[in-house]
């Protein structure tokens, strides 16, 4: 996992990734052109619609409410509402698409009581 | 010639460690004072304290009587941890109602060859007695400590436990995937690596599971993180706000699947070849394996370093401190902020992938880093003096819903 570092200031962990890490505090307006990488969401330039803080992500392109969040290749996650191209991407707007009361997922598929699947987590 | 051989590359994999009786090889010479429960806790602590420094205490919380199960999960990290190649000599302390028994563990370790003694505070004669005769015990111990000299001793002989703590977005992009780097090389040195913190796996099992060795490997490491999220349901905290931490999610981490992409990362890229249980022996020259733990890091270090463990590497965004009594505690962190203002608990800056060195270079650092700790060089966490302890419980109704652990 070595990631694509556009403009120093942010990383992209893999071409199919629809979210960038920022590697700064990043400002509003702030622009990255992705032109040249290969990415899947293709060759545009996205501005930060709002501030991202160092580690925070961003969208790399438009996602629709209930569209899957890649980051690492991977799916971390599922829009909760509509997010713009350069939105600050984070709980307020992803969730899980583990864990989740009222749903089930493989790993819950033989939880039969209605429990939420949860976690203990760091106590 | 045999694959490991050939895959050694031009790393010096060589350390000077203590090898004891059994064979197996330790990196730190120390004499542990290990209360069986937690009526014997701050006795063993003052016999730590009042003694020389490389004696250390192992305080924990179990009680006289834990259930069934959970009594022998106790055991077996309380055995484990006087058997680890990095103990010289160990003295078990009870109260004397305890339902553990503090001589079978005591015979336990000694089959390893090693000095060991056990005291009963009731039969010494109340906490002052004990404190005397404990002191007296400990001198023995570290009279016979002291004749251990290093020897040379190889990177096939080490069992490295990766583990993180105060996780954030770096953790994921650079100290991790540098941690995995160093893990792939132990590996290939013929060495043993070891993840846990199975919560952490959720949403990144499927990755492990298409890395384990065989079939059985595989289910065993699926049905552990089925058993891990369903414990967690029956203790009724809610999956959202508590993974990913508060803290975490400060540092950008949105979901667990986030969370657990990045903390496999510290894993490398090997064939999975084992799931281990809580605090059971870990193979020598057993590649990459798992050990079935909770998410808590302190508990999970606990049971690494349990199962034989001479080293832990921890990587840490947000900046933790912790340590080991019993092992070394390698502080690695990926976040340059953490880096400059806690330099003083840190030993590899590996915020270096982020300023655009490879993974790989950082990775190879790290190795050395690794075997040089191993050959007696301190860690930050030794430095100053961090040496947290912790066992895992299973709460009774975690017993009952779930039978035995795997």
């Amino acid at each position: 996992m070595k990631g694509i570092t556009i403009d120093e200031a942010a990383i992209v962990m893999a071409e199919a990734d629809t979210v960038a890490t920022a590697l700064d505090d990043l400002e509003a307006g702030r622009e990255f052109a992705l032109s040249g990488y290969g990415f899947a969401v293709g060759e545009h330039t996205v501005a930060l619609t709002e501030p991202v803080a160092f580690g925070h992500k961003f969208a790399l392109e438009p996602i629709a409410e209930g569209d899957l969040i890649r980051k690492y290749d991977e799916v971390v996650g599922e829009a909760t509402r509509d997010i713009e191209a350069g939105e600050w991407v984070h709980t307020h707007n992803v969730e899980s698409t583990r864990a989740r009361p009222g749903t089930d997922d493989g790993a819950n598929a033989d939880s039969e009581d209605g429990r939420t699947p949860t976690t203990e987590g760091e106590r | 010639m045999t694959d490991s051989e050939v895959q050694r590359g031009p790393d010096d994999h060589s350390f000077r460690g203590y090898r004891r009786a059994d064979g197996r090889v330790g990196v730190r010479n120390v004499v542990a004072v290990i209360p069986v429960s937690v009526t014997a806790s701050a006795v063993a602590e003052r016999l730590a304290d009042d003694a020389v420094e490389w004696v250390r205490a192992t305080p924990h919380q179990m009680p006289l009587d834990p259930p069934e199960g959970a009594r022998d999960q106790i055991e077996t990290v309380l055995e484990g941890i006087g058997a680890n190649p990095n103990v010289a000599g160990a003295l078990y302390v009870s109260l004397g109602t305890e339902r553990i028994d503090a001589d079978a563990l005591a015979d336990g370790v000694a089959a390893t060859g090693k000095p060991v003694e056990a005291l009963t505070i009731r039969e010494a004669g109340g906490t002052a007695a004990a404190l005397d005769a404990g002191a007296e015990a400990v001198e023995r111990l570290t009279e016979e400590a002291r004749d251990a000299r290093r020897e040379q001793a190889d990177a096939s002989e080490l069992v490295v436990a990766m583990e993180c703590g105060g996780s954030d977005a770096t953790s994921g992009i650079a100290a991790n995937p540098a941690v995995g780097n160093a893990c792939d090389r132990l590996v290939a040195a013929g060495g043993t690596g070891v993840i846990s913190e199975t919560p952490e796996f959720i949403g990144a099992e499927h990755i492990l599971a298409d890395r384990c060795a065989s079939e059985e490997v595989r289910e065993r490491l699926l049905d552990a993180v089925d058993r891990r999220e369903r414990m967690a349901g029956l203790m009724g905290v809610d999956f959202r706000g508590a993974q990913p931490s508060p803290g975490n999610q400060q540092g950008g981490l949105t979901t667990i699947e986030e969370k657990s992409l990045g903390a496999i990362a510290k894993g490398g890229t090997t064939p999975l070849r084992d799931v281990i249980s809580y605090g059971y022996r870990l193979p020598l020259g057993g590649g990459f394996v798992v050990m079935d733990s909770p998410g808590y890091d302190v508990e999970s270090v606990s049971g690494k370093v349990a199962g034989g463990a001479q080293v832990v590497v921890f990587t840490t965004g947000r900046g933790s401190t912790t340590g080991n009594p019993i092992a070394p505690v390698l502080k690695v962190t990926g976040n340059p902020n953490t880096y400059e203002r806690m330099t003083d608990n840190m030993d590899v800056d590996a915020s270096r992938v982020l300023s655009g060195e490879s993974v790989d270079a950082v990775g190879a650092a790290l190795y050395r880093h690794i075997l040089r700790v191993a050959g007696g060089e301190l860690t930050a966490a030794e430095r100053h003096r961090m040496a947290e302890f912790a066992i895992n419980d299973i709460p009774p109704k975690e017993l009952a819903a779930l039978g035995d652990p795997t």
